[in-house]
């Protein structure tokens, strides 16, 4: 006869016996019986300064460490707080579990007090929801939680608890194995599209391995670096891909799409063959769908069914998991391979003379401002791969992916699909909480900074010293960029004189950090090293920059990627490409 | 475009009609109809929707409907190896009784109903059946009408629930056509 437990202390319990170390929230009426339990668990709970900060960290933490990330909150204001985050995280498939409290089962549905509906709120932007208002029912739901979350393709699960399911009494069984009806997602690929997918690759004189952010989510590096060499064909990495094949590698064109390179949005433009791993064909990549790519044939490898066709007619669908996927595809392609074999040398030659006549650049400044770009560079390559970065989104976010180079997975972090401001300090602390070994730079912008840099002083006060480039331009950059492309450069409403107000290296004081100011081109490189020697405190750095620097190359909103531009009104010389 | 009607067993667990909605209309596919009740099971409802749309969209449909951990089968119930029914309840006004009897008589329907001047018709049958006799009634003057949505059952011993008891969602797959021919 098991004894009976509260509520909040079978939520608790579940909570530990789905191995969770750390979760970040704020208590509040409704979750308030779930606090108590927590105070005496194992579990690490950081108490944050905002819930969209809990959403975030748990992002970051789940997108450093691949393991389930955990935020919680209370009823109302507490859980539509989550939204944010929680969309955030559906966008990019990461796996996270969000914890709410509900106000009490006889209260719902009477607009009570720190009411909202937001199991209704979150259908569509979470994996699955649950709201319990049955005790019996907490082990159960989280168990199930944390298997559809981090399970098939990931992405956030919130289980919304009433907060007298909460205080009832109850017994707490975990259910050691979990049977959803209908949720099984299909890991084993199918072998007779795996070996259709072989014979495209052993036809195809132009191959791209047109690589996204699933095959971090499947830890699958390693064995894409084994089928990039095997083909020998060039590979390009989405925003949500860097970081997945090395940088430094000669066949990789670094990223394709809006602000992709030259090499790599080309490779796909003149492709026979994109051999699609674990990216969705995006509209940041694809530019105007009609015109993208329109020679290739396609091979979409994915964990998603629903990925196929959505957006480009895939010729061979695999589902299945991207590291089994590719570990049947290596000998199936060897063994097309010793029937013929195409010669990839002319296809191979022009994307690297592209490569080389159009690397990634940037002018200094004529005024003698600081570079943002420089910035960037000068701080992944003091840094280096081993570092951790995270940005936020904008003009800084294209530059950190362009500028540093990647050859880790999960050493890049952002908000890819959602295009969230504010996601880089939270996500940070939440990468550093999850790896308090590796240093952790948040590169913000100056906009970006001031939407949440509150979660500073939970850093501060928890021992997370993560490190903070603000790459300060006194704007919201990228819509200034847009203003000034688009808009015949009138800037409504995009300054933020934030040179003036704030202070950033005061406010990093009072928020318990160490402040630093960076305003010359000569000093960057001593600011950074400054930056890097403190580790028993979070810094920031407010590294103040050229206004007016914008990022490219660039293929404008629903433009082709034909279109694509090098700078303003420049295209690539094509005549002198042999493609 | 086209029209297509699919079959879709659900777990009968709260919201889990607002998720198919919200499914719907977040994806911008448009619902001709939808009908919703209990099955032979009491844990699972049976959900039939009536789609007008092109093919390839319906394969994305099926997919992203499959997404949903609530949603445990679907299947195409084409007109050819189905069976559909529609149900219509209609008032009309009974100043010419007697053509009214005779039309409800050509087309096997049911008067239930004969009060205050009004005659109401019962039908049931396939979605053109139901259009035909609605189109002979007009002319009497409908004063109010209500239709169920369509609801279909595959002929034959197949049943869309022995899918549930293992691997449904390879078989479901299976459904997608071109896109998924892949699947095991």
């Amino acid at each position: 006869m098991s004894t009976e437990i509260t509520g909040a202390s079978s939520l608790v319990k579940s909570l530990e016996a789905a191995g969770v170390d750390v979760m970040f929230g704020i208590p509040g009426g409704a979750i308030l019986p779930a606090y108590d339990p927590i105070y005496d668990s194992k579990i690490r709970h950081i108490l944050v300064r905002h819930e969209q900060g809990a959403g975030h960290a748990a992002t970051g933490y789940a997108q450093a460490t691949g393991r389930t990330g955990v935020c919680i909150a209370t009823s109302g204001p507490g859980a539509t707080n989550l939204v944010t985050p929680l969309a955030d995280a559906q966008m990019d498939s990461v796996p996270l579990v969000a914890i709410t409290g509900q106000v009490p089962s006889a209260a719902i549905g009477t607009d009570a007090f720190q009411e909202a509906d937001i199991r209704g709120v979150t259908m569509p932007i979470t994996k699955h929801n649950y709201l319990i208002t049955d005790p019996a029912d907490i082990p159960r739901a989280i168990a199930e939680a944390f298997h559809i979350a981090n399970t098939g393709r990931p992405g956030p699960v919130l289980v919304d608890i009433a907060k007298d399911a909460l205080q009832k009494m109850t017994n707490f069984k975990y259910p050691k194995n979990i049977q959803l009806a209908g949720y099984k997602p299909q890991l084993k690929p199918n072998d007779q599209a795996i070996r259709d997918a072989a014979a495209l690759i052993a036809q195809s004189s132009k191959p791209v391995l047109y690589v996204g952010g699933g095959i971090i989510k499947a830890n699958a590096s390693k064995e894409l670096l084994r089928l990039a060499e095997l083909i020998g064909a060039p590979v390009v990495t989405t925003l949500m891909a860097r970081g997945a094949f090395p940088d430094s590698h000669a066949l990789h064109l670094g990223m394709p799409g809006m602000h992709g390179t030259v090499a790599a949005v080309t490779a796909l433009q003149k492709s026979d063959l994109l051999i699609t791993l674990g990216a969705r064909f995006d509209d940041r990549v694809t530019g105007k769908l009609s015109t993208f790519a329109v020679h290739a044939k396609v091979i979409h490898a994915d964990i998603d069914p629903a990925e196929i066709g959505k957006n480009r007619f895939a010729d061979v669908a695999v589902i299945g998991d991207l590291a089994q996927t590719i570990t049947a595809l290596i000998p199936a392609v060897q063994a097309e391979f010793k029937k013929s074999r195409p010669d990839l040398t002319p296809w191979l030659r022009q994307m690297n003379s592209l490569k080389a006549t159009y690397p990634l650049g940037y002018n200094h400044p004529e005024d003698g401002s600081v570079s943002p770009q420089y910035v960037i560079e000068r701080l992944g390559a003091i840094a280096g791969p081993d570092s951790i970065y995270v940005a936020g989104v904008g003009q800084h976010q294209m530059w950190a992916s362009q500028f540093v180079k990647y050859e880790k997975p999960r050493t890049w972090l952002n908000s890819g699909g959602l295009g969230t401001m504010g996601y880089a300090v939270p996500a940070a602390m939440g990468a550093k909480v999850g790896m308090p070994d590796t240093t952790v730079w948040a590169i913000d912008g100056d906009g970006c900074f001031q939407m949440t840099n509150q979660e500073l002083v939970t850093c501060a006060l928890n021992n997370i010293p993560i490190k903070v480039a603000i790459i300060n331009n006194e704007s919201l950059g990228m819509v200034r960029q847009w203003q000034t492309m688009f808009y015949e450069s009138r800037y409504s409403n995009t300054s933020l004189d934030s040179k003036r107000i704030p202070d950033f290296v005061k406010l990093a004081d009072a928020m318990g950090c160490v402040g630093l100011r960076c305003d010359r081109t000569e000093d960057v490189d001593s600011v950074i090293h400054e930056a890097m020697s403190i580790n028993d405190q979070p810094v920031v750095v407010d590294f103040s920059v050229f206004r007016d620097a914008m990022v490219w190359p660039m293929v404008a909103a629903g433009a082709s990627n034909d279109d694509i531009m090098i700078a303003r009104g420049l295209a690539p010389d094509w005549d002198s490409q042999e493609l | 475009m086209s029209q297509h009607t699919l079959a879709v067993l659900v777990e009968n667990s709260p919201g889990v009609l607002a998720r198919v909605a919200s499914l719907f209309s977040r994806r911008a596919y448009n619902i001709d109809s939808l009908a919703v009740g209990p099955t032979e099971n009491p844990d699972i409802s049976r959900m039939t929707i009536v789609l007008n749309l092109d093919g390839h969209v319906l394969d994305q449909v099926m997919a992203q409907l499959y997404k949903l951990v609530n949603v445990i089968a679907i299947s195409e119930m084409p007109l050819a190896s189905t069976v559909h029914r529609e149900l219509l309840l209609v008032k009309v006004s009974d100043k010419k009784s007697s053509d009214i009897h005779a039309v409800v008589e050509k087309f096997h329907a049911t008067i239930v109903d004969e009060t205050e001047g009004v005659i109401t018709v019962e039908a049931t049958g396939e979605t053109s059946h139901i259009a035909k006799l609605l189109a002979a009634l007009t002319p009497f003057g409908i004063k109010e009408l209500v239709q169920s949505g369509l609801v279909a059952l595959e002929r034959g011993s197949a049943a869309l629930s022995d899918r549930t008891l293992s691997a449904q969602g390879i078989s479901t797959l299976h459904e997608l056509g071109t896109q998924a021919d892949y699947q095991n």
